[in-house]
C-alpha cells in the first residue's frame, strides 16, 4: 500500500474533535456563568468602539478632508450635481414637464410627454426588440399603471431608473474590465463586492445621505452602490469566458488593445453582459422603496406611506405598479439581449429610422391634441380604478371574524417556538459559539475558512453587538427552517409536473419582484407588530429560493440514473429518497444558502415592525442620522451573511465532490 | 533531434532563407510553466529533465522549412503540440527558445508594433471554430481585418465583397454568422483570412468541426483557391487522410516534436518510425505514389498518351483501361519516360512500390 497524504483528518478524529468541542461548550454553558462570566458577556472594557471611529471618520470626511484646495464634500456634492442634471431632464420629460416656482405655487409651462405617447413609445420599443407580443405586454403593463392611478409616481421612479441603470452599467463594466485585466485588482475587489452585496442597504443610506445630501440624487447613488456589484462580476466573468480563438483573431488581424477590447471581446460577450444589464435594472427596482427613505419619491414613497398608514390596498396597488414596471423592463431588456443587430435600412432619414420617427410623431401629435383635450395629456381621474377599499374591507373582515384564531396561532408559536429558541441562543456563551463556528469552518474548508468564520463572529462580539446578533440569528434561523420545511415539499411536488412548475414559477417570480414592504402590510394588520409578524413576513419572502433551488436540483439529476433505479425495481419513494434527493443535495444546499440571504435582507426591513435585532439598530441609526452605529450594525449583518454563505458553499462543494459531480481537488 | 544553439543573427540571414524558403523554424521550443526559459537553459534543452521539473514542453526542438507557394501540413493527434506550434509561428504564443525566420526576418526579435504590422499585412489565419464575430454581418466580418487597419469603408467593403464571391457566398453579405451553416461559416472565415492579401496563410484545423461531406467539399474548394492564389500555407490537421489529400509536404508531430517531415509519398513509402507507419498503414499506396517514382527513363514514342509526373498511380489507372501496355510521363512539359502497365496494376491491387 502506498501512503496517500490525507489533508482532512480521518473521520474518527473529526468526530472526536466535535465531541470534545461540544462537551466543553456544554460545560461552559452549565457552569461557566459564575466561573468565566466574560465568556457570556463580552467585557465592556475590551470593546472596539468601531461605531465611534466610523462616525468620526465620516465627520472628518465631510468637514475637514480635502484634496489640495478642494474639500472632499465639494467633490461629493459635485458628483451629486453630475447625477442630478440628467435626472432632472428625465424627470421633466416623463413626469413634471418644465415648471417653475411662481409665488409659492408651481406653474407648469411645458407639460411632460403625455401618457398615451409613453405607452405608445413603450409598445414601439417592444415591437423593435421582440415583436408584436412584447409590444402588447409593454402596452398592457403601462396601461395598468395608468388605470390604477399610479402614473405620476411610476414616471418619477422610471426617471430615477433611467439615470441609475446606465450609470450602474457603465460603472460595473469599468470595474469589471479593470478586474479582468488586472488579476491583482480583482483579488482586492472581490471582498469589497461581497460586502456591498451582503450589507443591508439601510446601513449605507446614512453615510450617503451625509455625503450627498437628501434628495433623489442621494437615492440614485445608494441604488448604484446596491446595483453595480453584479454587473462588475458578470463583466469579469463574461470577458474571461470569451473563447481563445477570439483573442487569437484579434491578434492575427493586428488589433490594438483598444480595438481588441471594444471591437472583438465585448461584442463577443454581449449576451452575458445583457444579463448583467437586466440584473442592474431589477436590483434598481428593488431599491426604489428603500431609496425613497432618503428622498427618491415615486412609487417607493407611496408604498412606504401606505405602510405607515397601514393602508394595505394603496400599498398593494403601488407595489403592483412596481411589479408591472419590473416585468416590462425585464422582458424588454431580455428581448434586446437576444435580438441580433438589424441590417441597416436604405432610404431617407425617416425611412432609415422608422421607430424613432414614429415615436417623435406620437409625442408631437399627442402634445398638440393634449392642449385641447386634457385627457390625452394626463390620464383622467374619473377613469381611474382602485381596489384599495376592497382590500381594506377584506383585511378588516378577516380581523373581525378570525381574531381569536389568529391570536391563538400567534401565541402558540410564540410560547412554544420563538421564545424558547430565543432564550436558548441568548444564553449561549459567545466564546463557545465562536469556537464552534471556527471548528465547523476548519472541517469544511480548512484553516482559512476557520479563521474567517471565527474572526468575523469574534468581531461581532467585540463591537458589543452579540445580543442583537443572536436575535437576528434566531429570527433568521427559525424563518429559514420554516421556509425550507414548506419550500422543500412544494419543490419536490412540482419538480416532476411541468405545468404545475410553470404556474409556480410565475407565482414566485412575481413574489420576488413584489417589494418586500408589501408583504409586511397585511401581516402587520393581522398580527400587529412583533417577532411573530416578522417571522411570517420573512418566511413569505424567503420561500421563493427554497422552492426554486429544490426544483433546479431535482430536475438536473441525470435521467439515466432514475431509469437505472426504476430498472432495479425502486419504488417512487425509494427513487426520491435514495437517488433524486441525494443527488440534488448540493443545489438544495445552495437553495438553503439563498434562503438565508433572503431572510437576512428581509429581516432588516421587518425592523420597521418592531423586532429588537441588528436590523432595528440599523433602522434607528437611519432615523437618527447616525452613520457609525448604522454601519457597524450593517456590517454585523453582513458578517452573519458571509459566515453562513461560506459555510454552506463549502459544504455544497464537498457534497458535489463526494458525488463526483465535479473534480475533487 | 537537433540541439543547435538558439542564438541566431537577424541581420545576416542564412543563404537558405533566400529564394524559395518563406518560413524557417530553428530549434523552436515552447515550455509551459514558471520560469520556463531559465529551466530550459539549465537542463540543456532536455525534454525529459524538463518534465521531471514539472514543466510541460509542448513544442520541442522543432526545425521546419516552409517553401514559397507550398501547402505545408502539420499533422498530429490532439495534444501533440501542433496548435501550439502554429501559434508560435505567428507569435500568438511566445516561444520559449529558438528562431523563426519569415522572409529572413527573425520574428522572435521583432517588436510588438512590427509584429502587428506583419500580422496585419503578411499573415492570415483560419480558426477551427471559425471565430466569427456574432454581432457583425458576413460583409463586416470579412472587412474586419481591413477596418482594423483603418481602411476607408467603400474600399474595404468592395474588397470584402470580392473575397465573399471568391469563396462562393455572394448574396449572403447581409446575413449574420448564426444564420449560416457550419460550412458557410468557415467559408466566411476563409474569406476574412484572405481579405488583407496575406503572403502566409495559417489554417488551424479549419475543417475539423464540419461534417464529413461538407469537409470534403471545402477541401476541394480549398485546393481550387490555392491553385489560383498560390499562397504559402501552413495547414494544421489531426486527420491523416486530409493531410495526404492536401499536402505538398507533411510534418508529423508527436509529443511536441516533429517525428518525420516529407512528401506524402515519402511518408507512405519510407515511414521513419513505427508511429508514422501506424498512420500510413491504411493508406492505399496507389493514392499516394506518383508516377515520377515508377517511371522508366527513356524516350516517349509519338502518339502515346501522356500523364503528368505529379499524377498519382490511382489517377493513372483509367489510362490503361483500353489495354495500353505503357503510358508516357511528362514533367514540366518534357517527356521523361514511360510507366508500365504491370507496375501500375500491382500498386492498384495493393502491392508495394
Amino acid at each position: 500500500m502506498t501512503a496517500v497524504p490525507t489533508i482532512a483528518p480521518r473521520p474518527l478524529d473529526a468526530r472526536l474533535i466535535w465531541v470534545v468541542a461540544v462537551v466543553l461548550s456544554l460545560a461552559l454553558w452549565l457552569w461557566g456563568r459564575t466561573l468565566l462570566p466574560m465568556t457570556f458577556d463580552y467585557p465592556k472594557a475590551w470593546q472596539i468602539p468601531a461605531a465611534r471611529w466610523i462616525g468620526a471618520a465620516i465627520t472628518w470626511l465631510v468637514k475637514d478632508a480635502s484634496l489640495g484646495s478642494l474639500a472632499f464634500s465639494d467633490i461629493t456634492r459635485a458628483f451629486a450635481a453630475l447625477v442630478d442634471k440628467p435626472y432632472q431632464l428625465a424627470l421633466g420629460l416623463l413626469a413634471n414637464g418644465v415648471q417653475q416656482q411662481a409665488g409659492g405655487v408651481m406653474v407648469q409651462y411645458v407639460p411632460p410627454i403625455s401618457w398615451i405617447a409613453i405607452i405608445g413609445i413603450m409598445a414601439l420599443l417592444g415591437l423593435w426588440a421582440g415583436g408584436a407580443r412584447l409590444a402588447l405586454l409593454m402596452a398592457a403593463c403601462f396601461s395598468f399603471i395608468a388605470v390604477f392611478g399610479q402614473w405620476h409616481s411610476a414616471m418619477v421612479t422610471l426617471a430615477s431608473i433611467l439615470v441609475a441603470v446606465p450609470l450602474g452599467v457603465a460603472g460595473g463594466m469599468f470595474f469589471g474590465i479593470l478586474a479582468w485585466r488586472y488579476p491583482r485588482f480583482e483579488r482586492a475587489l472581490r471582498p469589497v463586492l461581497d460586502l456591498m452585496q451582503t450589507m443591508p442597504v439601510f446601513a449605507y443610506l446614512v453615510p450617503v445621505l451625509i455625503l450627498f445630501g437628501f434628495g433623489p440624487t442621494a437615492a440614485v447613488i445608494a441604488t448604484l452602490i446596491y446595483a453595480t456589484p453584479p454587473m462588475t462580476r458578470i463583466t469579469t466573468l463574461a470577458l474571461s469566458r470569451v473563447p481563445d480563438e477570439a483573442h487569437d483573431l484579434a491578434r492575427m488581424t493586428g488589433c490594438t488593445p483598444r480595438q481588441t477590447l471594444w471591437r472583438v471581446l465585448i461584442p463577443s460577450a454581449r449576451e452575458p453582459l445583457m444579463v448583467g444589464v437586466n440584473q442592474v435594472i431589477m436590483l434598481s427596482l428593488n431599491m426604489v422603496i428603500i431609496a425613497s427613505m432618503i428622498g427618491a419619491g415615486g412609487l417607493g414613497f407611496d408604498v412606504l406611506g401606505a405602510l405607515r398608514r397601514l393602508d394595505f390596498g394603496a400599498g398593494l396597488e403601488a407595489g403592483l405598479a412596481i411589479v408591472a414596471l419590473a416585468i416590462a423592463l425585464d422582458r424588454l431588456s431580455q428581448a434586446v439581449a437576444h435580438r441580433g443587430t438589424a441590417m441597416a435600412r436604405q432610404g431617407s432619414l425617416i425611412q432609415r429610422h422608422p421607430y424613432i420617427a414614429s415615436a417623435l410623431a406620437l409625442i408631437a401629435v399627442t402634445a398638440i391634441i393634449g392642449l385641447l383635450i386634457p385627457a390625452v395629456q394626463t390620464y383622467p381621474l374619473s377613469a381611474r380604478l382602485s381596489t384599495s377599499p376592497f382590500w381594506a374591507a377584506a383585511v378588516q373582515w378577516i380581523n373581525i371574524t378570525f381574531f381569536d384564531t389568529l391570536e391563538a396561532v400567534k401565541t402558540f408559536f410564540l410560547v412554544w417556538l420563538l421564545v424558547p429558541v430565543k432564550r436558548f441562543l441568548l444564553d449561549l456563551p459567545w466564546l463557545a459559539v465562536v469556537a464552534l463556528l471556527g471548528i465547523a469552518g476548519w472541517r469544511l474548508g480548512g484553516w482559512r475558512l476557520a479563521l474567517l468564520t471565527s474572526g468575523l463572529s469574534f468581531l461581532i462580539a467585540a463591537t458589543g453587538q452579540w445580543e442583537k446578533a443572536m436575535i437576528t440569528v434566531y429570527l433568521c434561523g427559525i424563518s429559514t427552517l420554516i421556509a425550507m420545511a414548506i419550500g422543500l415539499p412544494i419543490g419536490i411536488l412540482v419538480a416532476t409536473r411541468d405545468r404545475l412548475w410553470t404556474v409556480t414559477r410565475v407565482v414566485i417570480d412575481t413574489a420576488q419582484t413584489l417589494p418586500s414592504f408589501v408583504y409586511l402590510m397585511p401581516i402587520v394588520m393581522l398580527f400587529r407588530v412583533g417577532d411573530f409578524t416578522a417571522m411570517i413576513a420573512v418566511v413569505a419572502y424567503a420561500i421563493a429560493p427554497a422552492i426554486r433551488y429544490t426544483v433546479l436540483g431535482l430536475q438536473s439529476v441525470d435521467p439515466r440514473l432514475i431509469e437505472a433505479g426504476r430498472a432495479m425495481g425502486c419504488t417512487r419513494w425509494q427513487i426520491l429518497t435514495r437517488i433524486r434527493l441525494r443527488l440534488a443535495l448540493p443545489e438544495i444546499l445552495l437553495g438553503l444558502n439563498q434562503t438565508i440571504m433572503f431572510a437576512l435582507s428581509m429581516l432588516v426591513i421587518t425592523a420597521l415592525v418592531g423586532t429588537r435585532d441588528l436590523g432595528q439598530d440599523v433602522y434607528i441609526a437611519l432615523t437618527k442620522a447616525n452613520p457609525g452605529n448604522g454601519l457597524v450594525a450593517g456590517l454585523a449583518i453582513a458578517f452573519i451573511a458571509i459566515i453562513a454563505d461560506r459555510l454552506l458553499s463549502a459544504s455544497a462543494r464537498r457534497a458535489r465532490a463526494r458525488l463526483g459531480l465535479e473534480g475533487h481537488s | 533531434m537537433s540541439r543547435r544553439g538558439a542564438v541566431g543573427s537577424q541581420s545576416n540571414p542564412s543563404p537558405m532563407t533566400t529564394g524559395t524558403d518563406t518560413l524557417i523554424c530553428r530549434n523552436v521550443w515552447k515550455v509551459f510553466g514558471a520560469r520556463a526559459a531559465e529551466h530550459l537553459k539549465a537542463v540543456d534543452q532536455d525534454a525529459d529533465r524538463l518534465a521531471a521539473l514539472g514543466l510541460v514542453p509542448a513544442v520541442r526542438a522543432v526545425d521546419l522549412t516552409v517553401r514559397r507557394g507550398e501547402i505545408f501540413v502539420i499533422m498530429g493527434l490532439s495534444g501533440s503540440g501542433k496548435s501550439t506550434l502554429v501559434r508560435c509561428l505567428s507569435r500568438l504564443i511566445e516561444p520559449t527558445a529558438g528562431e523563426i525566420l519569415f522572409n529572413g526576418q527573425n520574428l522572435l526579435t521583432a517588436s510588438d508594433t512590427e509584429m502587428t504590422q506583419i500580422r496585419r499585412h503578411k499573415m492570415g489565419m483560419v480558426f477551427q471554430h471559425f471565430a466569427l464575430l456574432p454581432h457583425m454581418t458576413v460583409l463586416d466580418n470579412v472587412a474586419f481585418p481591413l477596418e482594423v487597419q483603418g481602411m476607408a469603408r467603400p474600399a474595404r467593403e468592395s474588397r470584402a465583397a470580392e473575397m465573399i464571391s471568391l469563396v462562393g457566398l455572394s448574396g449572403r453579405e447581409a446575413a449574420f454568422p448564426r444564420q449560416l451553416s457550419g460550412g458557410q461559416q468557415q467559408r466566411v472565415g476563409i474569406a476574412r483570412s484572405l481579405a488583407a492579401e496575406p503572403e502566409l496563410w495559417f489554417l488551424d484545423e479549419p475543417f475539423s468541426a464540419l461534417d464529413p461531406l461538407i469537409r470534403r467539399e471545402l477541401q476541394g474548394e480549398f485546393m481550387r483557391l490555392q491553385s489560383r492564389l498560390h499562397k504559402t500555407i501552413v495547414f494544421i490537421t489531426h486527420d491523416f487522410d486530409e493531410a495526404i489529400r492536401l499536402a505538398d509536404r507533411i510534418a508529423i508531430m508527436k509529443d511536441g516534436a516533429v517525428v518525420q517531415c516529407g512528401t506524402p509519398e515519402d511518408l507512405v513509402l519510407n515511414p521513419a518510425t513505427d508511429y508514422v507507419r501506424e498512420f500510413t498503414r491504411a493508406v492505399p499506396r496507389a493514392k499516394v505514389v506518383r508516377l515520377a517514382s515508377l517511371v522508366m527513363p527513356g524516350p516517349v514514342p509519338g502518339g502515346m498518351p501522356t500523364l503528368s509526373a505529379r499524377a498519382t498511380v490511382a489517377d493513372a489507372g483509367p489510362s490503361f483501361l483500353s489495354g495500353a501496355a505503357q503510358v508516357g510521363v511528362v514533367e514540366d512539359g518534357q517527356p521523361i519516360g514511360t510507366v508500365q502497365r504491370e507496375d501500375v496494376i500491382r500498386l492498384l491491387l495493393g502491392g508495394d512500390a
